[in-house]
């Protein structure tokens, strides 16, 4: 029985060997292995894109009209809103994931293959951007439904697509350091939606800052997600003649959104992969 | 020197409960091409061992080296020389068998056309058509178990660890793994296995290395570890437990120390010196009185045994370094508990009948976990 023969054949060799090699086919098997999970799964993908589907048909027609944004119509003014929310809400499955997969062993046996370090972290952010991407492009279909235009030139409607999957992109490695670190997957879902739900609605995506008590408004004006929404709204052309606070990280959010896309990629890829190897399932 | 070699690991986990030494200066030998069995509770260290043994976890203290690679110095290294099985079936649910055993094998750098074809070739050694080409979602845990096995043995690792290979499986499950590792190990595989359940010790292992409380306290063949408890021991059961005193007055006359009896009051047993000579005088005295016998026999020590004089308890766990669930912990207290004659004996004759089904292996193979025809297919 040579088949299964260990030490008495001898080991296979190795046939992918310089060190670059190695991180692009281990990130890509990994990425490859996740996104399999997306295509077999297919309950994932449609709570991914159901749940912004919602929230455009919700906020457009059932608030909408009610809701009053001077100098733009509320169609236009809440889809960069929408966007926002969906990136910041799809980079938590980067974390849900990693805790499932060391969870139930499995980043136990990628420890002990000899991969690159990082390419469990570089797989599950590829494919998590994947996802993201998917679900940008029905909640862009569902916006046109619905009468959002884009109202800017083509290469800024690019560069604004690009800035929020890079933001997206970038809070994964957030979120999968998180991952990592709770105990189980259930914690990072609960977790998100505690904190994430006001960082969200506490901000300019679904209504102008300007008319709240003034407590809400400084931390709307100053909170991260705003910039990301404004920079879309820009980007996209759906400012309109809505007035601008007079915060610098408004009157430049796509500058301080590229500041902390990079901030969160140099603080937090370096610190996931330091984290991913010393652990292991309980 | 030995393909494995541990000298004083230590590694203390913090708990709400204080500081846990999980490991307090182990040392280790696995000498190439034979199978180590780490035995031992809940809680002992063992899956800690082989955590760091297989690079998952950094040692406070100590040292420990594959094939004389220092596993903590170069852990890349060491993880192309090993094969690591853990305790729950690290497969990925969405992905088929193939799928699994073929992204292992890039991982391993084998390059695409070789990890197909070993995948293939594991596929059909380990008997895994059935689960080959569908998600292994909703398969049994005797399949999954199987395909991390394989997933193991992808590269033809020198060194394979298998840590707690047949823990919650059942009976069935349970021998046909046994079958494939005995494969294994006349392949002449070096294998590093823990266990809590003595006779897999016993059935699979060459050597046996007893752990309690984070170190080794005895390492032997299973002989010379049965040696240290003593010689055999005469049992009998009673048709009819009024004869108790009678079997008792016989048993004492030819043995050594107390008798033992079981909770039912029909199972005695005594420690002999000669066993042979012993069973006949005592069958001899109770056939004389006409006492009606249902079992008499004669039995070498149980690894139960060994246990209870080696650590002064018997084989349960107290699952401090998350060896295990709770519950399970729990559970196999109360098993390991009950270590009266009748229930090791019992238990022991059922370990025989399942070695003694398994090469004839005449049943084919109605569901995936047939026994007979797993073992077959690895030799």
């Amino acid at each position: 029985m040579t088949a299964v023969g260990t030490a008495t054949s001898r080991q296979l060799p190795v046939a992918v060997t310089s060190p670059v090699a190695v991180w692009f086919e281990d990130g890509w098997t990994v990425t490859k292995r996740n996104l399999v999970k997306i295509k077999r799964s297919p309950d994932m993908l449609v709570f991914a894109v159901l749940q912004p589907i919602m929230f455009v048909l919700l906020f457009s027609q059932v608030y909408g009209g009610a809701i009053q944004v001077r100098g733009t119509d509320y169609t236009q003014f809440l889809m960069a809103g929408i966007f926002a929310q969906t990136v910041v809400f799809g980079a938590t499955f980067s974390g849900s994931a990693m805790a499932q997969d060391l969870k139930e062993g499995l980043i136990d046996r990628f420890r002990t293959l000899p991969m690159s370090a990082s390419a469990v972290l570089v797989g599950r952010t590829n494919s998590d951007l994947v996802l993201n991407g998917i679900s940008m492009v029905i909640m862009m279909l569902t916006g046109l439904a619905v009468g959002w235009r884009v109202q800017s030139a083509p290469h800024e409607f690019l560069a604004g697509v690009a800035l929020l999957l890079l933001f997206s992109y970038a809070f994964s490695w957030v979120m999968a350091l998180l991952g990592m670190s709770v105990k189980t997957p259930e914690v990072i879902n609960n977790a998100s939606f505690m904190i994430l739900f006001p960082l969200t609605f506490i901000s300019n995506a679904f209504v102008p800052s300007e008319t709240m008590p003034l407590v809400l408004r400084v931390f709307a004006e100053w909170n991260p997600v705003s910039s990301l929404v404004q920079a879309a709204r820009e980007l996209f052309g759906n400012v309109g003649s809505a007035p601008v606070p007079d915060v610098w990280t408004m009157q430049h959010p796509v500058l301080t959104v590229l500041v902390g896309i990079a901030v969160m990629l140099v603080v937090f890829v370096p610190w996931a992969v330091n984290k991913y190897t010393r652990i292991s399932a309980k | 020197m030995a393909i494995i070699e541990a000298s004083g690991l230590t590694k203390t986990y913090r708990s709400k409960s204080g500081p846990v030494h999980a490991l307090a200066g182990l040392d280790l030998s696995v000498p190439e091409g034979t199978v180590t069995a780490l035995l031992g509770p809940n809680g002992a260290g063992k899956t800690t061992t082989v955590k760091v043994l297989t690079t998952l976890v950094v040692p406070d203290g100590g040292t420990a080296t594959i094939d004389g690679v220092d596993v903590v110095a170069d852990p890349q290294a060491t993880r192309r020389s090993i094969g690591v099985s853990g305790q729950y079936a690290a497969v990925d649910e969405n992905l088929t068998g193939f799928e699994n055993l073929e992204m292992i094998g890039r991982l391993y750098h084998l390059g695409r056309r070789t990890a197909r074809d070993r995948a293939r070739e594991l596929i059909d050694v380990f008997d895994l058509s059935e689960a080959g080409d569908r998600p292994v979602k909703g398969f049994s845990g005797g399949m999954r178990r199987r395909i991390d096995l394989a997933g193991a043995l992808v590269m033809n690792p020198r060194v394979l660890f298998l840590d707690e290979p047949t823990t919650g499986l059942d009976p069935r499950s349970r021998l046909a793994l046994w079958g494939i590792i005995e494969g294994l190990v006349a392949d002449g595989a070096t294998v590093l296995l823990t266990t809590q359940y003595l006779e897999e010790a016993d059935q699979l292992a060459d050597d046996i290395a007893v752990i309690d409380d984070g170190h080794v306290i005895a390492q032997g063949t299973a002989d010379q570890l049965k040696a240290q408890v003593g010689g055999h021991r005469v049992v009998v059961t009673l048709v009819d437990p009024a004869d108790g005193d009678a079997a008792t007055t016989a048993l004492r006359r030819y043995g050594v120390g107390d008798v033992e009896s079981s909770g039912d009051g029909r199972t005695f047993g005594i420690a002999v010196e000669a066993g042979p000579s012993a069973l006949q005088r005592v069958l001899a005295d109770l056939g004389e009185a006409g006492i009606a016998l249902h079992d008499a026999g004669m039995r070498r020590p149980t690894l139960d045994d060994v246990f209870l004089r080696l650590t002064g308890h018997v084989a349960t766990g107290d699952d401090e370094d998350g060896d295990g669930g709770p519950a399970r912990s729990r559970r196999r207290g109360r098993r390991g508990g009950a270590t009266d004659a009748a229930d090791t004996s019992g238990r022991a004759d059922g370990a025989e009948a399942g070695r003694a089904s398994r090469p004839g292996g005449g049943d084919p193979p109605d569901g995936a976990d047939a026994a007979g025809a797993t073992s077959e297919s690895v030799r």
